[in-house]
C-alpha cells in the first residue's frame, strides 16, 4: 500500500525557495502567477495495517518540522 | 577538563572544533561517532560541529538529530552539561528540540560564506563571559540554511530572557531579528551559525572566536574552585 504525505510551510512562514521559483517563472515570461510556495512530497510504501496514528507520529517525529511545516496524509 | 565533539557522516568542521578546543582550553577532547549510544564520562563540554550531516537530507540537521548519540546528548544537556552547536550543530540542536525555532533557507537563496560582524547581546553566559555586551566581533559564516525562524511570542521570550547571545550587525541571511545565536532557558546550550572555531588565532585572519572557548574554560575552573 502506498501513502503520500505532503509537507508544506505554514502560513506566515516566508518561503525563499517559492519566491525564487516565482521570480524564475516571471523571467520565463509566465505572467499571472500571484504566489509560489514550495513543499515536499514523501511517498511511503508500506503494509496495509499501518494506522493513521502511526503515520501522524512519523510526521511529527521526523517527516515534518512542526515549528515551520504542516503535513497532510493522503491515503 | 574533558570535551567531546560529535561526528556525523557529513560533518566537516569536527577536526577544526577539536583543534580549537584543545588549543584554547587544553581539554582532553575526543571525537564521538554518531552511532555510539553513550558519551565519555565526566564531560565539561559537548560540541556539535558544522558540516552537512547526512547530506542535509530531509532538512538540515533532521537526520542527525535522530541519531543514536543524540539521545545521550539530550540527556546530558538536560542534566546541565554545556553543549555548543555551531552551524549544522545549531540546526541539529533546533531539530532535536534542545533549542527553540528552526533554521530555514537563507532569504537570498544563496550559500553565504564570508566574515560577518556580530554584536554580542549576552555577555554573561558560560560561553560569552569574556565578551562585553554590545561589543562587535568578526566571525565567519558558511551556510545555506541560517535564516532563523521562530514565532513572535517565542522571539519575544528569547529577547526578554536574555537568550539572544549574538546578533548579526549586518544583513546576512534574513534571520528573524538578525539572530545569529541563542541560548536555551537554562543557559547551558548555545547554538550559533557563525564559526568561532575558525577564528582562534591570527593565522586564521582573526581571533574573535577564541574568547568563547577561553571564557568557557575560565567558567569551568571557577566552578571547580
Amino acid at each position: 500500500m502506498k501513502t503520500r504525505i505532503f509537507v508544506t510551510l505554514k502560513n506566515g512562514v516566508l518561503d525563499p525557495q517559492g519566491k525564487a521559483i516565482h521570480h524564475a517563472l516571471e523571467g520565463l515570461g509566465f505572467t499571472g502567477v500571484q504566489d509560489v510556495r514550495a513543499g515536499r512530497l514523501i511517498e511511503l510504501e508500506h503494509e496495509d495495517g499501518l494506522g493513521q496514528d502511526q503515520l501522524e507520529d512519523m510526521c511529527k517525529k521526523l517527516l515534518a518540522n512542526t515549528v515551520i511545516e504542516n503535513f497532510e496524509i493522503e491515503s | 577538563m574533558r570535551a567531546a565533539v560529535i561526528q556525523f557522516p557529513g560533518s566537516n568542521c569536527d577536526r577544526d572544533m577539536v583543534v580549537a578546543i584543545r588549543k584554547v582550553t587544553g581539554a582532553d577532547t575526543s571525537l564521538v561517532w554518531h552511532g555510539e549510544s553513550a558519551l565519555p564520562d565526566g564531560l565539561d563540554l559537548i560540541a556539535i560541529p558544522g558540516g552537512f550531516s547526512y547530506g542535509d537530507y530531509l532538512r538540515s540537521g533532521a537526520m542527525a538529530a535522530r541519531s543514536p548519540i543524540m539521545k545521550a546528548v539530550i540527556n546530558a544537556a538536560r542534566s546541565g552539561v554545556p553543549v555548543l552547536g555551531v552551524c549544522n550543530g545549531f540546526q541539529i540542536l533546533t531539530e532535536s528540540g534542545l533549542l527553540p525555532g528552526a533554521l530555514m533557507r537563507n532569504a537570498g537563496i544563496r550559500f553565504v560564506c564570508r566574515n560577518v560582524r556580530l554584536k554580542v547581546e549576552n555577555g554573561q553566559s558560560i560561553f560569552t563571559s569574556q565578551y562585553d555586551p554590545g561589543e562587535e566581533i568578526t566571525i565567519p559564516v558558511a551556510h545555506h540554511d541560517g535564516n532563523y525562524f521562530a514565532d513572535e511570542a517565542q522571539l519575544d521570550r528569547l529577547e526578554g530572557e536574555g537568550r539572544v547571545a549574538f546578533r548579526y550587525a549586518e544583513q546576512v541571511n534574513g534571520s528573524a531579528r538578525n539572530i545569529a545565536g541563542i541560548l536555551n532557558d537554562a543557559g547551558n546550550v548555545l547554538g550559533m551559525m557563525p564559526h568561532p572555531e575558525r577564528m582562534i588565532e591570527a593565522a586564521q585572519g582573526g581571533s574573535d572566536g577564541r574568547r568563547l572557548f577561553a571564557g568557557f574554560v575560565e567558567g569551568v575552573i571557577h566552578e571547580v574552585a
